[in-house]
């Protein structure tokens, strides 16, 4: 299981300064990070502690079999995020 | 002096005044600070900007509140800096001020017909159907089968959302009576939405976009014809293309395979490559006259959108709210870059046209960097002031003020009768929320001066 965090994401830091696991991106001072409209969890990484949920002042993030329907799209959003993310990292190098 | 605690005025309770007294709070615990605000109520564009059918994210003001003012911040609010009390007058009575006003007034188009009766800016439009008080009076004329909505930003997207929306659902939100009331009235068949550049390179998040082809009883169209990418966008977006430019992208693109909802009481229609040359009307809006752009690379490698040839389109219209941007407004005896309408700062200390630090001022949020990003961009923003001012402080760089607590006290006491503090905004907020209850909504807003003063003072 993973979490994922929906369109209602402010971009507050908060989740990312309790993962445990640094599954949240893109992060403050990454390139793509003032371009990112909202926060995504690697659903690879993602261990399921629940830190980010409590953290969330605006209730973002869900347990991916918990997803509101008006969020419904969230989950592939999320895991599509980073599948581009890798894509670009590869052909970068 | 020592064991005396350094005093900040904060000057604006919106998201960055808040995220500032937050970070401060967090970075030196022994800290008294005032914040400043110029209406009854704090949290600026959390309760006057954000849509009313976007209440998860209203939920920040829980944040806000637990982190400054159950934290000791004081609020003074009703009390505008500049006119009830000047920036003299809080230099000499804090260690530092800072400034955190945000952007006040929108851009305008500068065509013809712009002041005419029926045309407006859409973040008037915004403050009006979020029950800002200085926005309750307004008239907006619903009384029309067309209103177009130019620009492609987030504002943009709201204001379409809420005029094609049905009442039933923004019943349920904490949307202004008298917007309500007025929504239900309405005549408005069609929202068309017009942006200046192409879908490309639309400035809607795709959350936004998304949610405007999912509302119940509305069609979304988009032709075809208006999104297919000219040569010079093909290629930004398969090399620069951000994640949002892309997804945006493809949802247009699903938009406009689906079939027309014949049975949607609404539609909202999509346009783009266009911009507004004149709005025509005797006495009031009726129509709009726009003209076809073509998407360029400039010297600076950005794409903008140029006139492409002289044929003009008459759009009939009744409404037409403009959304391409908020602006700042100069602060009194404070000085301000009038070329970026901004504070001129420097990591958020404020500097003099000589570029020199003006010691104790500060400047957080839009007043700081423009008005971009989003709510959360105001955390980091205010972190990084917030660090100047510490440093600041540490090394002793900042001049002692003259003044005592109980003189700033007495002297607004004197020019404010009706300051509303921590305790005046907590019966504010208890009313409306408990008129919510009742109504089995977030919130029933009081949307005058008067009410909310009224609501202060008992």
């Amino acid at each position: 299981m993973t979490y994922v965090i929906a369109g209602s994401c402010i971009k507050d830091d908060s989740c990312i300064e309790v993962c445990p696991v640094d599954c949240i991106h893109p992060k403050p001072g990454a390139a793509d990070f003032e371009t990112a409209e909202q926060l995504y969890i690697d659903p690879a990484v993602c261990i399921d502690c629940d830190a980010c949920v409590e953290a969330c002042p605006v209730d973002a993030i869900f347990p991916d079999f918990d997803v509101p329907e008006k969020f419904d799209y969230a989950l592939d959003l999320n895991a599509e995020f980073f599948a581009e993310r890798s894509t670009a990292q590869r052909t970068a190098a | 002096m020592p064991g005396r605690h350094p005093r900040v005025a904060i000057v604006g309770a919106g998201p960055a005044g808040a995220f500032a007294a937050a970070s401060l709070l967090r970075a030196r615990g022994q800290v008294e600070i005032d914040l400043f605000e110029r209406l009854p109520t704090p949290w600026g564009l959390l309760r006057g900007g954000v849509a009313p059918d976007h209440q998860e994210i209203k939920r920040l003001e829980d944040t806000f509140d637990r982190q400054t003012l159950r934290r000791g911040c004081r609020l003074l609010a009703n009390v505008e800096v500049g006119v009830d009390v000047s920036h003299i007058e809080l230099m000499r009575h804090y260690d530092a001020v800072i400034y955190a006003t945000g952007a006040q007034t929108d851009k305008s188009l500068g065509i013809l017909g712009e002041d005419l009766p029926g045309s407006a800016p859409a973040t008037e439009f915004v403050a009006w159907y979020n029950g800002h008080p200085d926005y309750h009076h307004l008239d907006f004329d619903l009384d029309t089968p067309r209103a177009v909505v130019v620009g492609n930003g987030n504002v943009a997207a709201d204001v379409t959302r809420i005029l094609a929306s049905s009442p039933a659902e923004l019943e349920r939100t904490d949307i202004a009576e008298h917007a309500l009331e007025a929504l239900r009235a309405s005549r408005i068949e069609e929202v068309l939405v017009l942006g200046r550049r192409g879908p490309a390179q639309a400035a809607f998040t795709s959350a936004e976009l998304r949610d405007l082809g999912r509302l119940e009883g509305v069609d979304l169209r988009v032709d075809p014809s208006e999104i297919e990418l000219d040569p010079v966008s093909r290629a930004w977006l398969a090399e620069e293309g951000t994640f949002t430019a892309r997804k945006n992208v493809e949802l247009l693109r699903e938009f406009a395979d689906r079939p027309p909802r014949l049975d949607a009481g609404r539609r909202i229609v999509l346009r783009f490559l266009r911009s507004p040359v004149e709005i025509r009307g005797e006495g009031r809006v009726q129509a709009l006259e726009v003209r076809r752009n073509d998407i360029v690379r400039d010297e600076s490698g950005a794409l903008r959108a140029r006139p492409a040839g002289d044929d003009v389109e008459t759009i009939e219209c009744g409404l037409v709210l403009r959304s391409v941007g908020y602006q700042a407004v100069p602060l009194p005896d404070v000085p301000f870059d009038e070329r970026r309408f901004v504070l001129r700062n420097e990591r958020g200390r404020v500097l003099d046209a000589e570029g020199r630090a003006l010691p104790g001022v500060y400047a957080v949020g839009w007043i700081k960097r423009g008005p971009t990003g989003i709510l959360g961009t105001n955390k980091r923003d205010a972190a990084e002031t917030v660090a100047c001012l510490v440093e600041d402080l540490r090394a002793d760089a900042l001049p002692e003020p003259e003044g005592v607590r109980e003189e700033l006290d007495a002297l607004l006491a004197e020019r404010k009768s009706n300051l509303v503090t921590v305790e005046g905004w907590r019966a504010i907020d208890a009313h409306e929320r408990e008129r919510g209850r009742a109504a089995e909504r977030p919130r029933v807003k009081l949307a005058s001066h008067d009410e909310l003063l009224a609501r202060a003072a008992r």
